[in-house]
């Protein structure tokens, strides 16, 4: 079903893709599932989900509506702990560390991944204050180093140059995508390593699409980022390797259960996919 | 049988619709309708406009006359012409602070708890259905609570019959006001926020503490001023607990000894007091203080309503 | 990176243990704030059925039907309490349901918004008129141009139909607001189904949304009742009754309701010192009139429940 590799990174460059091998003693994937299933209740939303994410890399979710794209993606910082009712079966990795264990503490869990949500959601406070918060609740208190760290998320996030004069002005303020690049320049600002983005451009005209993604081209060096996305050419353009969800209908209970269908290269899944299904969904057959 | 509309019925209701469009002026019994139920808002109005005419026309002799003696004597329930509000406003002042620092936090750690921690719960269903009950419940029962708990069981701590006892039994019947209000507030401030506080890595605590309790705030804040009001107008449990209604002398004692030893009055216990008082010059005296209440009364729902209009987020 | 090189290990993903300590501290201090509630209705329960029942248990059952309440001399016509208390609950409600539907009714169906934001404060106004000042309202002007006005035989001091015109006034705020949330709470495609084939306003108001919040209405209601049953000041004040009441059943003499027996019992003419049959009846009266309203407000709960889950 799932061909992925941890030993074999791949790297773009001028469009060309081309593999290495690193040796055995290797890197371990950044999170690693194993038959990971998500329930609501009774209600099975998602089941037998293998991935393996690497680092450095852009992954891609897409898949139809339903399938449960953002419902594994939430798995990954343990935001479908808040759905009451939500149970997550199989295992999730996190740098080899089980995730759901009973002694990882979830808060800590989701400074390391951060999420970045559909709807632009900064906080009704100034822009400094949207960045500060973070560290400041990891106990840094020092202004100069609290304007270190505002500057540099706000630079990394290719957004300092348009509010450096007015941090100190309501974030309600700045436009769509402004607002969505100051919610990455909020999870830039405690230093995780990954990046989650739940369709991050879904909201946004598309210009600022393209800042973002733009964006995420040049951030990936130092973060993994996985992004869900129901626009199919954005999958293909910013990541490097795509996971194709979706739905079955459960003959039953007639209602909807996601499943994985296929994970590799994203050149591969668009251009030559293993699976019909994909093929079926990435030529437009089916959405 | 031809699925067709015959002319003749094309014509009839081309007719009628035409009628019906030109005639809509001529909805006599719509209007007759909606004027009558107008007419119950216009009753209500006229209901409250009797009311402060007939308290001002009682109250006009002191209005007129003894205005500033009325508002600085004590309370006498035995003589009309040296009754005053003095201690009365003062004691439902005493009161409202006392209700502010109980109630209020109390009231709206119980809200953070029911929207912020508990959910959908078992618990938490029990919780808010107990509370919509407290919320209903006389007032004259709470009342007895305070007498028994506050006044008897406690007598040592709040000093039986005093201010301290008559403000705890008013906190725990505003207490479901307070936590209903609250809880809106807490509701209504939207979940994008709480999730991209925990999505940086906050805990609930710092979540709640730096983005929901103070955007939930202005509602809150108008939540607990009504609860205030509504405090400040009870009579029943203050009078079960042993409010003064007849005189009150306080003498020389200093502000501690008198809220945590001596009697107490408050406004609506001063009006219940006077209002017993057979004889005509008592039509002033009460009229006035009832006068003064409401207005007071007025004077803080309209304060909680400028806030709320003043700080109305849309989301 | 935390970790370049190396594995990692669970106690990486560990919360500083301040931040984790005042977490949970502030979690188990809600959840008491919580908790207090449940203890304030088992006190409440507790302590009136406890001496409600020394006093069922001790009182000479022939005492609790006969000719009157008069508490200090040992007669507790129940009776009486009740009758009273249905008969100011009747006049409030002649009074309050026709208002307070018209005006939910006009306020949501009928007003245009400037028109709303005008007229809404007078129903917000009512609602906090203190009770006492309601009752005061009753002797000094309800009775003397309205009720005696009408009625010749009329006690001139204190009736309850005066008491009870006063408690419809208070009740008119709490039925207005319920409805006017039912009727709010239909939505808007339902006007628009009937508007849509031709039915004028008045028509779509009694026969499409009306029916539809019905449940919320009769939540209105039972509030209401429950609201009238309760209300202890105005009848403590012009109800009249010092000294305790024969049992009655013409509403235009001075008459005796539960909430007035307890004041009297708690502050007024029946006050007695020391735990005699005659204060516990307190006690039992108060235990009645909790059951009565609580039964009423769950009732009027689960239905206004119920119209929130409709839609």
């Amino acid at each position: 079903m799932s061909v992925h590799d941890s030993s074999l990174t791949s790297t773009r460059q001028n469009g060309e893709v081309s593999m290495s091998t690193t040796p055995e003693t290797e890197k371990v994937p950044v999170f690693r599932t194993r038959d990971l299933a998500v329930y609501y209740g009774d209600f099975r939303a998602v089941r037998d989900v293998n991935v393996d994410i690497n680092g450095q890399e852009i992954t891609a979710f897409i898949g139809p509506s339903g399938c449960g794209k953002s419902t594994v993606l939430r798995c990954f910082d343990r935001m479908n702990d808040l759905i009451v009712g939500a149970r997550v079966e199989g295992k999730v990795e996190y740098h080899g560390i089980d995730l759901y264990d009973k002694d990882v503490d979830a808060v800590e869990v989701r400074r390391r991944v951060g999420m970045v949500f559909q709807k632009p959601n900064p906080f009704p406070k100034s822009i400094y204050d949207n960045l500060a918060f973070g560290p400041r609740l990891n106990g840094v208190k020092k202004k100069g180093e609290l304007d270190a760290i505002v500057e540099s998320s706000l630079k990394r996030a290719a957004l300092w140059d348009e509010v450096k004069d007015r941090l100190k002005a309501s974030a309600m303020g700045l436009s769509g995508g402004q607002q969505q690049r100051l919610c990455i320049a909020r999870c830039i600002a405690v230093e995780p390593d990954v990046i989650l983005m739940d369709e991050p451009c879904s909201a946004l005209d598309p210009i600022a699409t393209a800042r973002i993604e733009d964006l995420m081209q040049e951030i990936k060096r130092d973060f993994t980022i996985i992004i869900v996305t129901h626009n199919m050419q954005q999958a293909a353009r910013v990541s490097d390797r795509t996971a194709f969800f979706t739905t079955e209908v459960n003959p039953e209970s007639d209602r909807r259960t996601g499943v994985l269908v296929e994970f590799d290269f994203t050149e591969k899944i668009f251009s030559n996919p293993g699976d019909e299904r994909t093929e079926a969904y990435v030529t437009g057959r089916f959405g | 049988m031809s699925l067709t509309t015959p002319d003749r019925f094309g014509a009839q209701s081309a007719n009628e619709v035409t009628v019906r469009l030109t005639s809509s002026s001529r909805d006599v019994k719509g209007r007759a309708v909606e004027w009558t139920l107008l007419s119950t808002l216009l009753i209500s109005l006229l209901i409250l406009v009797a009311l402060i005419v007939n308290l001002v026309d009682r109250a006009w002799p002191i209005l007129s006359g003894r205005l500033g003696d009325f508002l600085s004597s004590g309370i006498d329930a035995s003589s009309a012409a040296d009754a005053g509000v003095w201690q009365a406003i003062r004691g439902t002042l005493i009161l409202s602070v006392i209700v502010a620092v109980v109630a209020f936090p109390l009231g709206i750690a119980c809200a953070v708890y029911l929207e912020e921690y508990a959910g959908k719960s078992k618990v938490a269903g029990l919780i808010r259905i107990n509370v919509r009950n407290l919320a209903g419940v006389p007032s004259i029962v709470y009342g007895i609570l305070g007498l028994t708990i506050f006044v008897k069981f406690a007598g040592g701590l709040t000093g039986g019959r005093t201010v301290i006892s008559g403000g705890l039994a008013l906190s725990v019947l505003v207490l479901p006001v307070v936590i209903i209000t609250a809880s809106e507030a807490l509701r209504a401030v939207p979940r994008s926020i709480r999730e991209g506080a925990l999505g940086v890595g906050a805990t609930q605590w710092e979540t709640v503490r730096s983005h929901v309790l103070p955007s939930a705030a202005p509602g809150i804040l108008t939540g607990t001023v009504l609860a205030l009001s509504r405090a400040a107008g009870e009579a029943a449990p203050i009078l079960l607990v042993g409010a003064v209604t007849g005189l009150l002398r306080t003498g020389n004692q200093s502000l501690w000894t008198q809220i945590t030893d001596g009697g107490f009055t408050s406004m609506p216990v001063a009006i219940f007091s006077y209002a017993r008082q057979t004889g005509a010059d008592f039509q002033a005296v009460t009229g006035a203080a009832s006068l003064i209440l409401l207005i007071l009364v007025i004077l803080i729902n309209g304060l909680a309503i400028w806030l709320r209009n003043r700080f109305e987020r849309s989301w | 990176m935390a970790h370049a090189t190396g594995q990692w290990q669970t106690t990486d993903l560990k919360l500083s243990s301040d931040r984790r300590r005042s977490d949970t501290r502030m979690r188990w201090l809600f959840t008491a704030a919580a908790l207090t509630t449940l203890v304030v209705t088992l006190l409440i329960i507790f302590i009136l059925f406890r001496d409600a029942w020394s006093y069922f248990v001790e009182v000479p059952k022939a005492d609790l039907w006969t000719l009157g309440w008069f508490p200090r001399r040992g007669y507790f016509d129940v009776k009486t309490l009740v009758v009273g208390t249905l008969m100011v609950t009747g006049i409030a409600m002649l009074i309050a349901v026709p208002l307070g539907l018209g005006v939910a009714i006009y306020l949501s169906e009928f007003a245009r918004p400037r028109v709303r934001k005008f007229l809404k404060p007078i129903i917000e106004i009512l609602a906090g008129i203190p009770s006492v000042v309601l009752g005061y309202f009753a002797i000094s002007f309800i009775n003397p141009n309205i009720i005696t006005a009408l009625v010749g035989g009329a006690n001139k001091a204190f009736n309850i139909a005066a008491a009870g015109v006063a408690v419809g006034i208070l009740t008119v705020p709490i039925i207005a607001s319920v409805t006017e949330d039912a009727l709010r709470a239909v939505p808007l495609s339902l006007r628009e189904a009937s508007y849509g084939l031709g039915a004028r306003r008045v028509p779509t108001v009694f026969r499409v949304v009306l029916p539809a919040s019905i449940s919320g209405v009769v939540a209105a209601l039972i509030l209401g009742i429950s609201r009238a049953i309760g209300e202890t000041m105005v009848v403590a004040i012009a109800a009249g009754a010092v000294g305790g009441g024969l049992f009655s059943t013409d509403p235009f003499k001075p008459g005796q309701t539960m909430t007035a027996a307890m004041a009297a019992l708690g502050f007024g003419s029946d006050q007695v010192a020391g735990d005699g049959l005659a204060f516990q009846s307190l006690f039992f009266i108060g235990f009645l009139l909790f059951v009565f309203t609580l039964l009423l407000n769950l009732l009027g709960d689960r239905l206004v429940r119920r119209v929130r889950e409709e839609y």
